[in-house]
């Protein structure tokens, strides 16, 4: 079963070539990071154009290098949503394009879903059900994951992205965009306890997020440093706030892992790349008696092939697309 | 011409009553722009006119950066805009703007500067600067003769600026 996967909701037009749901044949990501670093995040009607311009080329190449034609395909799978409208729209449409064309069935994923299922691209498979982290630039959600077609919502942030909540402080400091990798890397030098930056714990049994607060706390720390005219202790502030930000995802993981009793963890979404947040959570996982899985980093980011895989197991189920089916922006799985 | 007032709110809780009161006087059409750095409190703010609004309290008035526009229900619809990642007046044209500008519900927009000549001319302005780890300096500006006389009974209600008052009537 060979199955055409596209994403373009948000940063990345991707598209991955994924036979029987196992063996990815070709896994093709057009980034468009560059053209974003000027304005700081993703420009929306950018995005869009950028996509346009992309999704032919991403997809040949892809089945190019899979040694494939869209004759040898038996489906398409794409991303329906959540992300941004345009941006959607052009994967969406050229997904649907193909399967008309081409009379093969069609697959609408949810890109949460996608990132919820990424781990199956590795090596180190879990089983069902398991606990899921996501947190990239859009989300911050914690899901149990019954099987490959239901999610149930634990909890999820009310008011910051952890992802966004890296990229917003990043730029308080100064430093370019992507914000996270960046201070991922200044972190490297700093000590995690010079800084006690607040963490948000919400009310005792609640597995949502907040960030905001701690956004707030480094703007009022930066802010009293340049008033005394100090200079900013970076690798240590970036320590400290990263510190913070992933005992806070890892521990409220760990403790959904406990209580929905499926001691198994599985990591997810652009932050899921956090060389710290990896190496918490298997020390903390370990300690707990949870096991912790984590994609491949090139699957932790926006990719085709989670969309592919995705798909697969929809079109198994025989849960394609109508013609008449649209894209959505908002959150709605769970 | 212009009136504004400047409050200080010594907690998150004085901003949060200051919201609630504007989402509980919202009307139809209302443009509320907010400005301030990052962390200054414009996200709490929001979510407090939501909460003034009715905006249910399971549906969380998260950041709308990531996804540039979050609609809620609520007594009136509650449009919350971030047009931070825009970059030309032809893309917010693109994007249909207007069609939240001028729609049934109050429409809250941070970096209202991205709007150029869309902004509209009735509207309230509400600049918030942080002034330490609790208390925010908060200046309302009244942009249109409707606003004015409405940011006059705002300002007659005590229990939404419970803290200090400056009289800084006239300015702009």
């Amino acid at each position: 079963m060979l199955i055409l996967g596209i994403e373009s909701s948000c940063d990345e037009t991707a598209a991955a070539v994924l036979a029987n749901g196992e063996r990815l044949l070709a896994d093709v990501i057009n980034s468009q990071v560059p053209v974003h670093s000027r304005y700081g995040g993703v420009v929306p009607e950018l995005a869009s154009r950028k996509h346009l311009e992309n999704i032919q080329p991403v997809v040949t190449e892809a089945l190019r290098r899979s040694g494939i034609t869209l004759d040898d395909l038996d489906g398409v799978a794409v991303t329906r949503g959540p992300g941004l409208i345009g941006s959607l729209l052009v994967g969406f449409s050229f997904a649907k394009a193909i399967a008309i064309v081409k009379n093969l069935p069609c697959a609408g994923v949810d890109h949460m879903a996608g990132h919820l299922l990424s781990v199956f691209l590795g090596d180190a498979k879990p089983e069902f059900p398991y606990v899921a982290l996501i947190a990239s630039g859009g989300h911050s959600s914690i899901f149990r994951v019954e099987d490959p077609y239901t999610f149930r919502l634990l909890g999820r942030t009310r008011d910051d992205a952890a992802g966004e909540a890296f990229d917003k402080v990043a730029k308080l400091l100064r430093l370019p965009y992507p914000g996270g990798p960046e201070i991922g890397r200044r972190a490297e030098g700093g000590d995690p306890r010079a800084i006690d930056f607040p963490r948000s714990w919400l009310e005792p049994g609640s597995f949502d997020f907040s960030f905001s607060g701690i956004k707030t706390a480094v703007a009022t720390f930066v802010q009293q440093r340049e008033q005394r005219g100090e200079p900013l202790p970076l690798a240590d502030l970036c320590a400290s706030f990263q510190e913070a930000v992933i005992e806070i995802l890892a521990e409220k993981a760990l403790l959904a892992a406990g209580e929905s009793g499926c001691p198994r963890v599985v990591l997810a979404g652009g932050v899921a790349a956090n060389c710290r947040l990896r190496e918490y959570l298997a020390a903390r996982g370990s300690e707990e008696g949870v096991q912790v899985f984590v994609p491949p980093v090139e699957f932790c980011t926006d990719n085709g092939a989670m969309i592919a895989l995705a798909g697969t197991h929809l079109l198994r189920a025989g849960r394609t697309l109508g013609l008449d089916a649209d894209v959505y922006s908002r959150f709605q799985l769970g | 011409m212009a009136t504004s007032i400047t409050l200080r709110l010594e907690s998150p809780e004085a901003t949060a009553a200051l919201g609630r009161r504007l989402g509980e006087a919202a009307r139809p059409g209302d443009v509320v722009t907010l400005g301030g750095s990052l962390g200054a409190g414009k996200t709490t703010l929001t979510q407090a006119i939501g909460q003034g609004l009715g905006v249910p309290p399971t549906c969380y008035i998260t950041s709308p950066t990531f996804s540039l526009l979050h609609e809620y229900p609520g007594r009136l619809p509650l449009y919350h805009l971030d047009l931070y990642r825009l970059g030309s007046e032809e893309e917010l044209a693109e994007l249909g703007v207007e069609d939240w500008l001028y729609g049934e519900g109050m429409a809250v927009i941070e970096w209202p500067d991205r709007l150029g000549s869309m902004l509209p001319a009735e509207r309230l302005h509400i600049e918030l600067r942080l002034e330490s780890a609790t208390a925010r300096t908060v200046t309302v500006t009244a942009f249109g003769s409707a606003w004015e006389e409405r940011l006059a009974q705002l300002s007659d209600q005590p229990p939404a600026f419970s803290c200090q008052q400056d009289q800084d009537g006239g300015a702009g």
